[in-house]
């Protein structure tokens, strides 16, 4: 199928630039299998991550002409190989070494986040009672494989770093709490926290982080505004405001009515 | 010489589902865990696995308990298995998978709301748990998520190169960053080895960069045993077509579902070659077939589901007698599906979203309209660092291993979904008795100069001239020569032959150069990677030799039968005083008269 030629960017944290690097495309090449001969004939040192090569694990995030896309899905036959193929790491992360970020910002992002906790077992082996459907609307969430390219999309973070003060816990971490505020056995309060330290006022709603997320979770539409309409009814509605008061106590009172599919 | 030391009592290398339930337990009672990956975290191989979790809950099929599940598993692995391991495994998964749901786990449904599980090749009823083919993500996500609220330490990105002792004991480990090469030395009472399979030793695999048979080489150059490492699993259904996805898994679900295997002439070839020991439980009609893939209690299952082993030689069989696909390997359908259920498209869709996924972006290709070409594919390895059943202590004192590494549960052939319910159930067993030990136990001395040793040894590529041996150059001829000469199909005179290759390689590999610095450079992971390769090679290949049958995952073009002569042994590897590579054969223990009755009321 003839040569690609690349422009990867090399360099560390102290800085770096684009080189030229070129590759002998075949029939069904990923971007991913570009890279590796390139290690393998010209860079061995070029450094990137990967694992699974099949979309599955998240570790080949990176830019490619510019869009967010995991390497070892982007076939060679869906980009224009007429010019130079532009390949670099995800701007939103700290630069390690050429194609590789320093993430480890999510990790505590994670962190943050408590944990299931479970009410009392339906069964008394243990287990609990839980429909398919019921079922359903988490797992959307619960696909997501961490490749972290939302968090590298979403302006917030992107544009303006809000990982400090304010921090924004980013789509990816906003869709966690999702699912653990929709799972069906849980009894735990997470509104505060992704109101006042994950911080979703920060979102308004772009959908950018959507689009980019090789999972196909619908990231905004059935994680963050939910999440958002929660957030308002807890906290800014005044009539929500005096039943919480009076049933006092948060979780119970939040009406857990189900929430739409869009 | 530059390093950082951490102390813990235990120290687990691996985070796959092994290593993170192994150190969520031995946190659980009370110590200091450090926990050691080679990925970020979450990134084991653990979350590609797809179909499901084995374990008796019996929620689809009442039939269903442990004692089923041991003589499936035992079967399977054609009775070379540990039996105390077989044992333990099949008692404990099912509250393994319960604890799971507790930590967050969101498994498929029942009807009725509990846990859905799915048939699976070799296993008698539905057994696998599963999240559509997507399991391991589920369980790495859960103990992952559930692990860093116990204060666990975790060392990501972070690879051990040699394990350390103390006399007899082991004492530490010392490894590099990957970011940016930074030596480490980890001092610890305790260490669970947990670092999975050497799927990498072939060309055409399943397995990522990490599955290099480090847990394997690090534990034999330390003392312990290897075991059944001739017992390789090639599972019969990798992506063949477009070349760049070779070797990329395709469930056994998809056969699970309904799925079945045709050749060129559109032959459902399994159904001509059904093995004594599996007739009374293969259906005779495709029809029969289709009903217990579906459910049906009175049906028994499609030939396609028999264990993997002969499934991947059938294929080869199609391949090289002319009747493959295309492109080399041989037609996997499920679109045909729709012969028997409205809306198939939507249904295979629901059922097998990521295999859905993974052939539209990979192969351009719909699997609910189109057949999907597949062929065997290298994928796991039984044979490992031989263990305490209870314990999961090897014979080195305060030495431990879990999951793929260890070796005993599987036998010969390791049933699907038997891998996840063993790293949990193992995993769990590894925390707790190296917490114990630890507890008992105090810091090991650490010997500077060894350490020295170790240094020089892993920067010496640099120091080579650059013009001397690439290292990505001779993992690929090693890969290409395994796959030819110690592959799915052996003899002899061919593993005579990669034997003597082995030699010249470990000699290449001295002469390996690496060009920058240690930044993050896969050229020098690559060339430390190749010791573990070479070692777990051999071992292969010297078992191999030995082991003059066809068995399992063994097979013999030489010895094509079973041998009762075999049927009684281990083979079993070790570091000789002199550095050389020992092997014998060890009979395995007769089996207790209460687990060969169960075996008989399951034949
Ligand atoms: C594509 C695919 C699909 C599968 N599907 C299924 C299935 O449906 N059901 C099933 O039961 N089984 C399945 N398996 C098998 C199963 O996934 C694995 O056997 C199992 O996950 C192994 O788990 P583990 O914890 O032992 O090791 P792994 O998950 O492989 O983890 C190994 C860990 O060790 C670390 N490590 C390795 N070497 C070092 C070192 N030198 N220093 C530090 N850390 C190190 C790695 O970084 C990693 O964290 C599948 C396997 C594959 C590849
Ligand atoms: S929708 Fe919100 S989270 Fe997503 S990219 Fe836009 S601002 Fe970021
Ligand atoms: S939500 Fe999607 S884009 Fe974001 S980390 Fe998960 S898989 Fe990646
Ligand atoms: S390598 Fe796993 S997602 Fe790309």
């Amino acid at each position: 199928m003839g040569q690609a030629t690349f422009h990867i960017w090399r360099g560390d944290k102290n800085g770096g630039s684009f080189q030229e690097y070129h590759a002998e495309i075949t029939t069904g090449m990923v971007v991913l299998d570009a890279v590796h001969q390139i290690q393998a004939t010209q860079a061995p040192d070029l450094a990137c991550r990967w694992n699974c090569k099949a979309g599955k694990c998240g570790s080949c995030s990176a830019e490619i002409n510019g869009k967010p896309r995991l390497m070892c899905m982007t076939r060679m036959e869906t980009i224009p190989t007429d010019q130079p193929i532009t390949l670099q790491p995800m701007k939103a992360f700290p630069k390690m070494k050429d194609l590789v970020t320093d993430v480890s910002w999510n990790y505590k992002v994670n962190k943050m986040i408590p944990p299931l906790k479970p009410r009392k077992p339906d069964f008394p082996d243990g287990t609990w009672h839980m429909t398919q459907e019921e079922a359903d609307r988490i797992q959307e969430f619960r696909k997501c494989i961490e490749c972290f390219l939302c968090q590298n999309t979403c302006h917030v973070l992107r544009d303006h770093d809000a990982k400090e003060q304010p921090m924004f816990g980013g789509p990816r971490f906003m869709i966690r709490v999702a699912s653990l505020d929709m799972h069906p056995l849980d009894t735990e309060d997470r509104l505060k926290l992704v109101k006042d330290d994950l911080n979703i006022g920060l979102c308004n709603i772009t959908k950018c982080c959507t689009e980019v997320c090789p999972e196909h979770i619908r990231i905004t539409d059935n994680g963050i505004i939910p999440l958002k309409e929660r957030v308002v009814d807890e906290f800014y509605d005044p009539v929500m405001w005096i039943v919480n008061k009076f049933r006092g106590g948060r979780k119970e009172a939040s009406t857990r009515t189900p929430l739409p599919m869009v | 010489m530059d390093y950082t030391t951490h102390e813990h009592d235990v120290l687990v290398i691996g985070a796959g589902g092994a290593g993170l339930r192994a150190a969520i337990e031995a946190s659980a009672a009370g110590v200091s865990v450090g926990l050691v990956c080679k990925s970020l975290l979450g990134k084991a191989h653990t979350v590609m696995a797809e179909g499901g979790i084995a374990a008796a809950l019996a929620n689809v099929d009442d039939r269903d308990n442990w004692e089923v599940h041991f003589a499936d598993t035992m079967r399977g692995g054609q009775y070379v298995n540990n039996w105390r391991m077989a044992e333990l495994h099949a008692k404990e998964a099912p509250e393994r998978v319960r604890e799971l749901e507790r930590w967050g786990a969101v498994f498929d449904r029942t009807k009725e709301g509990k846990i859905l599980q799915r048939n699976f090749g070799g296993h008698r009823y539905p057994r696998l748990a599963h999240v559509g083919d997507r399991t391991g993500l589920e369980l790495i996500r859960t103990l992952q998520d559930h692990g860093i609220h116990q204060g666990i330490q975790v060392y990501m990105e972070c690879a051990i190169v040699r394990l350390l002792k103390d006399g007899e004991r082991v004492c530490g480990a010392f490894g590099y960053y990957r970011e940016d090469g930074r030596f480490v030395l980890f001092r610890a009472k305790a260490i669970v080895l947990a670092t999975g399979g050497l799927g990498k030793a072939y060309k055409i695999t399943s397995n990522s960069w990490e599955g290099t048979g480090d847990g394997h080489s690090l534990g034999y150059h330390a003392g312990a045993e290897l075991i059944d490492m001739e017992f390789i699993q090639f599972h019969p259904t990798g992506m063949v077509w477009p070349p760049s996805v070779r070797g990329i898994l395709v469930t056994e679900g998809v056969r699970g579902e309904g799925g079945i295997l045709v050749n060129n002439r559109g032959e459902r070839f399994m159904f001509k070659d059904i093995p004594d020991n599996y007739k009374s439980q293969t259906a005779d009609t495709e029809e029969e077939g289709w009903r217990y893939t579906q459910g049906d209690k009175n049906a028994r299952r499609p030939p396609e589901l028999l264990t993997r082993d002969h499934v991947a030689r059938c294929i080869r069989r199609e391949v090289r007698e002319g009747r493959g696909s295309e492109h080399g390997g041989v037609y996997l359908d499920i679109a045909w599906i729709k012969k028997y259920i409205p809306h198939a498209a939507e249904h295979i869709k629901r059922k097998l979203p990521s295999m859905y996924h993974q052939f539209k972006e990979l192969g351009g290709l719909d699997i609910t309209t189109q057949p999907m070409e597949v062929g065997p594919t290298t994928h796991y390895v039984m044979g490992g660092i031989r263990v305490h059943a209870d314990t999961q202590m090897t014979r080195v004192p305060g030495l431990f291993a879990a999951g793929e590494c260890a070796a005993g549960i599987n036998g010969a052939n390791r049933l699907g979904g038997n891998s996840l319910s063993d790293i949990i159930v193992f995993g769990k067993r590894a925390g707790e008795h190296a917490a114990q030990y630890a507890k008992n136990a105090s810091l090991g001395a650490i010997n500077p100069e060894q350490l020295r040793d170790i240094e020089r040894e892993v920067v010496a590529p640099f120091e080579r001239p650059v013009t001397s041996e690439n290292a990505f150059t001779i993992q690929h001829e090693l890969q290409e020569n395994m796959q030819d000469l110690a592959g799915i199909v052996r003899t002899e005179s061919e593993m005579q032959q990669m034997h003597g290759k082995l030699e010249q390689f470990w000699q290449r590999l001295g002469k390996v150069a690496v060009s920058g610095n240690r930044w993050y450079n896969p050229g020098w992971h690559t060339s430390l990677d190749l010791y573990n390769l070479l070692t777990v090679s051999e071992g292969i290949v010297l078992s191999g030799i030995m082991r003059k049958e066809s068995r399992g995952g063994h097979y013999r073009e030489d010895y094509p039968n079973k041998s009762e002569e075999f049927g009684k042994v281990n083979i079993v590897v070790h570091k000789g005083s002199d550095g050389k590579m020992q092997v014998r054969q060890e009979p395995i223990p007769e089996m207790p008269d209460y687990l060969k009755r169960v075996i008989e009321a399951n034949r």
